[in-house]
């Protein structure tokens, strides 16, 4: 069916979306919008396929289909427009534009970042949508083109530095790629796999229905070698979600707390989607955390100048921050310069680490 | 609208574990049976506990990429998967009869045919055979009828053994009885002059499979899912291919003790793989028919014709890669 036979089916049925209302009026249709209403014979209303509202309607309505489902949302979020809830209502958004004028943003292309994604919408001289999606951060820049979505769980497996990314939503998405003209199933499903389960989550969020999972309950769930996590206490906990689940090791919000009525204190993040549940890493490293915290505290004498202590809590800094790296080799005043690290080992450590202090004494006596 | 979902183990520390869930589901993709294929982990993302929320299908197969019964297949995927009224009693198995049960996911409102894990469905035997004939690079491997005189290519008269090698553990008996189902299975065929179920942790042990088999011609298919620690360094340097497979990686084949030994890496890697999991789909009802044969047709498993010569090649191909060149 051509367009103007689906626009001219779909008035006969009566069309109201996107600021587009078109009825049946006496023997012609009525055609409202905000700027306009007026009276079309069948004849005229087939003139008016390339109308903004009418592309935008046979694009949302035609092409994208799927009413109430978070790919949907998702695309219409995009592009900046209201998106439908589930219930029947609108979220109406404060930059939702009329449609000629949300027209006028798109064609020359519509960004919005989604963690550190960048998707980008232009709209095509038919009224459909073309999708590119890349970093953030490289916006603008010339990268290797991909329009397979499916290259993108490997793209995304490893960060800049080749290092393996086992968790989707670590800071740490690789630059120099992007994928380009997508129509709108591939780039829900690119950034499916970028960022799995994100947009339904996100969608669950819209409609007021994110089921959270808190740790007390994901806990319990545990088996296996996992069923120790019960076991890490509540201090421990809080460390814990301070070490994993701030902005600077996951994109996602946190969603979730130790307990229904028992708030976390880290703060929750920034990200677009939520998460609505401890993830596995954060399992697996709470049951470290665990296994750690069932050792007693020690007093252990070291000797150490002030600037050696100092140097201890930087090296410590530099490594829970990933910025070992970042320490130039010859910057002999930042204490966890490796040369320094490596004097202070000389210095004051030996087989058994710091000389004269063994760590279980008993083993020694 | 119908999905299917490949559920395996992934890792947090090996980034190649995921991939064989990755290449069947592609190759699935393509015969277009499923309005929706995804792949789902324990370790990675989405996980199992998010997986089902991402599919507009209200039905769902979910086949787990494991080889054997047991822990997962059995309580985390099921639990982590929210399915509801799941227990032990929804399939009668003895450890490798699992077939597959229709439940309700209790977060997403969908159907879920659950099915029993891809390495323990018959069909497996099959993809085991399939994988010695790659690894030797001969149709005809294991075959002792005289009048294939190609398939003994090699100085040895006494045909091929075969060896199968399970990981094993105390901890779960269904882990072996996997092993031993295809061992048997495939021992029942005749086709190779002798057949071992061999283990990583209980006897009789990898380590000891030169000695175990009388065979000059050994192809030995570790039951995994995907190459890793165990099947690319343990295995190889256990029975004694190499002594540091990190280091050069291990000759095919390699000779210990006088038997040639045709080490093939894990199973799970085989294309033909990928059928089976549209048959452990097929099982739980799906309407695979036509998928099934435009599968085969592209791995090349039973009831192709015409791209074996090629496919075998290009298998043995990937095998020297993957050891080093030799």
């Amino acid at each position: 069916m051509s367009v103007a036979d689906e626009l001219v089916d779909a008035a006969d049925a009566g069309i109201d979306f996107d600021g587009l209302t078109v009825e049946p009026y006496r023997d012609a249709y009525r055609w409202q919008t905000a700027e306009e209403d007026a009276v079309l014979t069948a004849a005229e209303l087939r003139e008016r396929t390339d109308d903004p509202y009418a592309t935008n309607w046979h694009y949302w309505e035609r092409e994208v289909e799927g009413r109430g489902t978070a790919r949907r949302a998702f695309l219409r979020w995009v592009e900046g427009a209201d998106v439908e809830l589930t219930d029947g209502s609108t979220d109406e958004r404060a930059d939702d534009l009329p449609v000629p004028e949300r027209y006028e943003g798109l064609r020359g292309g519509h960004t919005r970042t989604w963690g550190e994604l960048a998707v980008t919408v232009v709209l095509s001289e038919d009224g459909t949508r073309r999708y590119d999606v890349r970093h953030e951060d490289d916006v603008g820049e010339n990268v290797d083109a991909y329009t397979d979505p499916l290259e993108a769980r490997h793209l995304v497996k490893h960060d800049d530095d080749g290092r393996y990314r086992p968790l989707s939503t670590a800071p740490t998405l690789p630059h120099g790629w992007a994928f380009v003209d997508l129509d709108a199933p591939d780039l829900v499903q690119t950034v499916e796999y970028v960022y799995p389960a994100t947009v339904a989550n996100w969608w669950r969020e819209q409609n007021g229905d994110l089921d959270v999972t808190n740790w007390e309950e994901t806990a319990e769930r545990q088996s296996g070698i996992y069923q120790i996590v019960e076991q890490l206490d509540r201090e421990a906990l809080e460390w814990a979600v301070e070490a994993c689940c701030v902005d600077s090791q996951c994109v996602k919000r946190r969603e979730w707390d130790a307990s229904e009525d028992d708030e976390l204190e880290a703060p929750r993040g920034d990200g677009e989607f939520p998460c609505r549940e401890p993830c596995s890493v954060f399992v697996s490293a709470a049951r470290k955390f665990v296994t750690l915290e069932r050792e007693e505290s020690r007093e252990y004498t070291l000797e150490l100048t002030p600037a050696e202590k100092e140097q201890l809590e930087a090296l410590v800094d530099a490594v829970a921050d990933d910025s070992t790296g970042e320490i130039r080799e010859a910057d002999l005043n930042e204490p966890a310069n490796r040369y320094r690290a490596r004097y202070l080992r000389a210095k004051r450590m030996d087989e058994q680490g710091f000389t004269g202090t063994p760590t279980y004494p008993e083993d020694h006596e | 609208m119908q999905a299917l979902v490949i559920v395996g183990h992934g890792s947090h520390l090996n980034p190649g574990s995921s991939d064989p869930a990755f290449a069947h589901a592609d190759t699935i993709r393509e015969a277009g049976a499923f309005d929706e294929v995804r792949e789902a982990f324990w370790k990675e993302e989405p996980s199992f506990r998010e997986v089902l929320r991402t599919l507009e299908s209200e039905e769902v197969f979910v086949v787990p990429l494991f080889v054997a019964e047991g822990y997962f297949t059995e309580q985390v995927i099921p639990r982590e998967l929210r399915l509801e009224d799941w227990g032990d009693e929804n399939w009668d198995s003895e450890g490798t009869d699992a077939d597959h049960v229709t439940l309700d996911a209790a977060d997403v409102g969908k159907t879920v045919h659950y099915c029993g894990p891809v390495g323990t469905h018959d069909s497996m035997s099959d993809v085991i055979v399939e994988r010695a004939k790659s690894v030797a690079g001969d149709e005809d491997v294991g075959s002792v009828d005289e009048s294939h005189s190609s398939a003994r290519q090699t100085e040895s008269d006494g045909g091929f053994g075969l060896a199968v090698v399970g990981h094993g553990t105390e901890r779960n008996e269904n882990s072996a009885k996997a092993t031993h189902y295809h061992a048997d299975r495939i021992r029942e065929t005749g086709r190779f002059e002798e057949v071992q179920a061999v283990f990583m942790d209980e006897d009789p042990e990898v380590d000891d499979v030169a000695a175990l088999v009388d065979t000059e011609d050994v192809v030995v298919v570790p039951l995994f899912v995907a190459d890793g620690f165990h099947t690319q360094e343990d295995i190889p340097e256990d029975m004694g291919l190499t002594a540091d497979a990190l280091d050069g990686g291990y000759p095919v084949p390699g000779e210990v003790d006088g038997v040639r030994i045709w080490y093939s890496g894990a199973v799970g890697t085989e294309p033909l793989v990928a059928d089976v999991i549209l048959e452990r789909a097929a099982d739980a009802g799906a309407d695979v028919t036509d998928a099934i044969e435009r599968v085969r047709e592209q791995t090349g498993g039973a009831g192709s014709t015409g791209s074996e010569g090629s496919r075998s090649e290009r298998e043995t191909r990937g095998s020297q890669a993957i050891n080093g060149g030799d």
